[in-house]
């Protein structure tokens, strides 16, 4: 029977397709390998650093001044939290009414407008943020509030940041409010209930937890950047509660450090992958937290 | 079977007459991490004939026609038991390559997925990834000829196979399927999107195909099936949530078509037929 | 009993509709401060910078006298880093989304991998400078370098790229790729010669959207060693460079007012150059989403 020549084995070379999978591999295999070179990258020298500086003082002291070798962090935590803390209050309220605005009550024309331009303002590099802190937010503002304000101040780096992660804010609570169903709309609307009413009432509580993750993911952006509030804010770690007030944040320490001349092995130097480590571990932490909210509320619908 | 040999590789060549049985499945049974989606297949697929899959939804045609041409080696989970013998050969045997078996064994889907290319690419590309480019325009036009399509389309094959109708898609991937010389067409609920003029085209292209190919088609429709098939098999699920078994496909019977529609052995098929469930 | 109508009309009183519309009043002011905000922004950047646009700002080298002082090396240098980082990052980033999607079996070592894609692309530029300053700039000796920058920025944008081809692929119907394997194509064919060219205007316009976020990062570069007074444009991988963000900032930080005017001139070339980038990106979407449909 000719049954015996017949075969269903290949009579291609496939090698080459090994070769191309392995290499695909290996370019998904190359993210571990960033992740793993940033934690080892801040765990040595910040162990290093350790090794000088007394750990238990890093966490509990506030008298960050480098030069004199004392390095407690309480300042320059508080400058990243009273600054985050601010810029919430501005981006918190204000991003999620957006967001209901757009999900709820927007005409379609509208939200062709403001979302792109929303679009655009998360666009915005963050320098261009710190420069419209000096140049408007500073005198215009802040001084028309209290006169004597200084030129540097955190109730500034606090506004413009706010405006940095609202279009973070407003469309990640937006989606989470467009994914709630409609059907729960209807019911509230056959009750008799105003369109405030299912609103609040019926949409919000039911996106809560993606609006909650949207949240943390604000303030995960806040605390990690860098360029608006180093140049809105000044360089003066200080627990200082005026918004008028400079103070320094973790990541404006590091930029005024990384950019001056520390010497490799220098405590200095260390400082700043210790911060590093700090800021590594809190935005990690937020951002897993952040996702665990999102899971949670995709499991609901 | 009569297949045209000189579209046939020469170093593989098919034998020319098949009495045997194309496919000899036996006690076949298909999981999805673990769920059974259907179980005890036990059928022989008679060369250059039609053979319909009927039966309710759940039954499990789909995943036992996808079987044949190792398309569940594609879903992540599936896993197979049982044996299937193709012209002899146990098609899931160690050094068997699923893509070899794919170019002998064709298939069509129920929604027409014509490539967003010409019709000429549609058509050309199982034959150039199976390095069969010699005389290229020939074959081309012997498999559009053969899927009826030809005099449609030969003024237009550089147009997008997009700009083409339902029916007409759908014949464009028999088209397709068929470039590549296969012997056995599987064809999973072809016309069950497309409107009753194109699925006759279909089924009349079906009658003239079975003279070169053997032809396995799945469908819900039950007069599509007495129309057109000579051999039928009728699966149905078994167990359920009462009875504390997990729901899975079991083949009733399987007969020649005029005895399954008009004197079936087992009282679920006749049910089935008559419509008293289904 | 015929039912009284009016009281199907009097039933809401008219505090409660003026507070109905009261709410909704307040929602769109809350919506239009950001747009007022933007607005405002970009006005003060245009009243100041405009002055200072002119050719010879493009073309100058830096200086420490406002009138003299130009863009040009940052410039320069940050479209130098634009090519560098897409040639460093397309191929990688492109390759991992394609493995991740087509080939990468569901199991543990795929969904951690996922896992830790979606964390990088969430951690702060400026622990990727951190990154950079430690393993480039000083472990591989690369120094205050153009290449420094340019593979800070990558491992920067990589995380952005996989995550947007990923979705390129998967707008592609599945269809199409059993289609292509049911006629006896291998995996890899199937997504080279029918997937790939259906999601290449998605992976563009994710890549170029990436992209236009690396050129507006100013901490990385800092921390790893990019100079603001830079005396001529980089030759070679291994020279100095400035970029445009690092420009800006080292002006927007003297308080002469000449030089927050030239600030605001090189932000409004940056945002030109990303206004572009995203100009193009866009046009890119439109225009193939309806070819391949």
């Amino acid at each position: 029977m000719a049954t015996e020549t017949f075969t269903l084995t290949s009579h291609r070379k496939r090698p080459v397709e090994r070769a191309i999978k392995i290499a695909l591999f290996g370019c998904a295999a190359f993210s571990v390998l960033i992740t793993v070179g940033i934690i080892y990258t801040l765990l040595v020298d910040t162990i290093t650093f350790f090794g000088n500086v007394s750990i238990v003082d890093f966490l509990t002291k506030a008298n960050w001044s480098p030069q004199s070798g004392s390095f407690g962090v309480l300042e320059l935590v508080w400058g990243t939290m009273i600054i985050t803390v601010g810029a919430m209050l501005v981006a918190g309220p204000l991003g999620v009414a957006t967001a209901v605005y757009l999900s709820e009550y927007a005409p379609a024309r509208v939200r062709r407008v403001v979302k792109p331009i929303l679009e655009i303002l998360a666009g915005v590099p963050t320098v261009v943020f710190g420069y419209f802190a000096l140049n408007f937010i500073t005198p215009e503002l802040m001084r028309a509030i209290y006169s004597d304000c200084g030129i540097f101040n955190w109730g500034s780096a606090a506004l413009v940041l706010g405006l940095f992660i609202l279009p973070t804010v407003a469309s990640l609570s937006e989606d989470a409010m467009r994914a709630v169903p409609s059907s729960l709309r209807q019911a509230g609307y056959g009750l008799g209930s105003s369109k405030l009413r299912v609103s609040m009432r019926v949409v919000l509580p039911a996106a809560l937890s993606g609006v909650v993750a949207a949240l943390i993911l604000g303030i995960s952006r806040a605390v990690g950047e860098t360029m608006a509030v180093t140049i809105a804010a000044g360089a003066t770690p200080q627990i200082a509660f005026s918004p008028c007030a400079s103070v320094q944040t973790m990541t404006a320490y590091i930029v005024q450090v990384a950019g001056g001349e520390a010497s490799t092995g220098s405590v200095e130097y260390g400082s700043i992958f210790a911060l590093g480590s700090t800021l590594f571990a809190i935005t990690l932490l937020l951002n897993s937290l952040s996702i665990r909210f999102v899971k949670r509320f995709r499991e609901v619908y | 079977m009569i297949v045209e040999t000189e579209l046939v590789r020469d170093d593989i060549p098919i034998p020319e007459e098949h009495p045997a049985p194309v496919f000899q499945v036996r006690d076949v049974a298909v999981t999805y991490g673990g769920q059974p989606a259907v179980e005890g297949i036990t059928m022989d697929v008679p060369s250059d004939r039609i053979t319909a899959l009927i039966g309710p939804s759940g039954c499990g045609k789909s995943t036992l026609i996808r079987c044949f041409n190792r398309m569940n080696d594609l879903i992540p989970g599936a896993a197979i038991a049982g044996r299937i013998d193709y012209h002899g050969l146990d098609l899931y045997g160690p050094n068997v390559d699923p893509v070899e078996v794919r170019r002998r064994i064709g298939m069509v889907f129920q929604q027409p997925n014509p490539f967003p290319k010409s019709i000429y690419e549609n058509v050309a590309f199982g034959l150039r990834v199976n390095k069969m480019t010699d005389d290229l325009d020939a074959r081309i036009e012997k498999a559009l000829r053969d899927a009826a399509l030809w005099d449609e389309v030969k003024r237009k094959l550089k147009t997008p196979a997009t700009s083409l109708s339902g029916g007409q898609q759908q014949r464009l991937c028999i088209a397709r399927a068929l470039a590549t010389a296969p012997d056995v067409l599987l064809m999973d609920e072809p016309c069950s999107a497309l409107d009753p003029i194109a699925t006759t085209k279909i089924e009349d292209l079906m009658h003239q195909l079975k003279t070169n190919y053997t032809i396995l088609i799945v469908t819900h429709n039950m007069q599509q099936a007495a129309r057109v098939s000579d051999r039928t098999a009728f699966l149905t699920v078994q167990g359920s949530e009462e009875e504390g078994i997990i729901p899975r496909g079991v083949l009733v019977e399987f007969d020649d078509t005029e005895r399954i529609f008009t004197n079936p052995s087992d009282s679920r098929t006749e049910d089935y037929i008559t419509g008293r469930f289904g | 009993m015929a039912v009284r109508i009016e009281t199907l009309t009097r039933r809401r009183s008219w505090t409660t509709r003026f507070g109905d519309r009261l709410a909704e009043a307040s929602l769109l002011a809350a919506t239009a401060v950001g747009l007022i905000a933007l607005t405002v922004l970009l006005w003060t950047v245009l009243d100041q910078g405009a002055t200072a646009l002119n050719w010879p700002f493009i073309r100058n080298f830096a200086s420490r006298i406002p009138e003299r002082a130009g863009i040009w090396p940052p410039l320069v240098g940050t479209i130098y880093l634009m090519l560098l980082v897409t040639a460093a990052s397309f191929p990688l980033g492109v390759g991992a989304a394609i493995y991740l999607e087509e080939f990468a079996p569901r199991n543990r070592l795929t969904s951690a991998i996922e896992t830790n894609i979606a964390n990088l692309a969430a951690v702060p530029s400026i622990i990727y400078g951190l990154l950079g300053l430690a393993l480039f700039y000083r472990a591989m000796n690369l120094g205050r370098s153009l290449l420094t920058g340019a593979l800070t920025l990558t491992l920067l944008v990589l995380p952005v790229i996989i995550i947007a081809t990923r979705e390129a692929l998967r707008a592609v119907p599945h269809s199409i790729r059993l289609g292509a394997m049911a006629l006896g194509a291998t995996r890899w064919e199937a997504v080279y010669k029918q997937v790939l060219p259906i999601a290449i205007p998605g992976i563009m316009t994710g890549t170029i959207l990436g992209l236009s976020r690396a050129i507006g990062e100013t901490a990385p570069l800092l921390v790893a060693g990019a100079a603001a007074f830079v005396a001529f444009t980089p030759d070679h991988l291994l020279d100095a460079y400035s970029a445009l963000p690092i420009q800006i900032f080292d002006w927007v930080r003297r308080p002469q007012p000449d030089f927050q005017a030239l600030a605001a001139g090189a932000i409004l070339v940056l945002l030109a150059l990303l206004l572009t980038m995203n100009a193009i990106a866009i046009v890119i979407r439109n225009r193939y989403y309806r070819r391949n449909r």
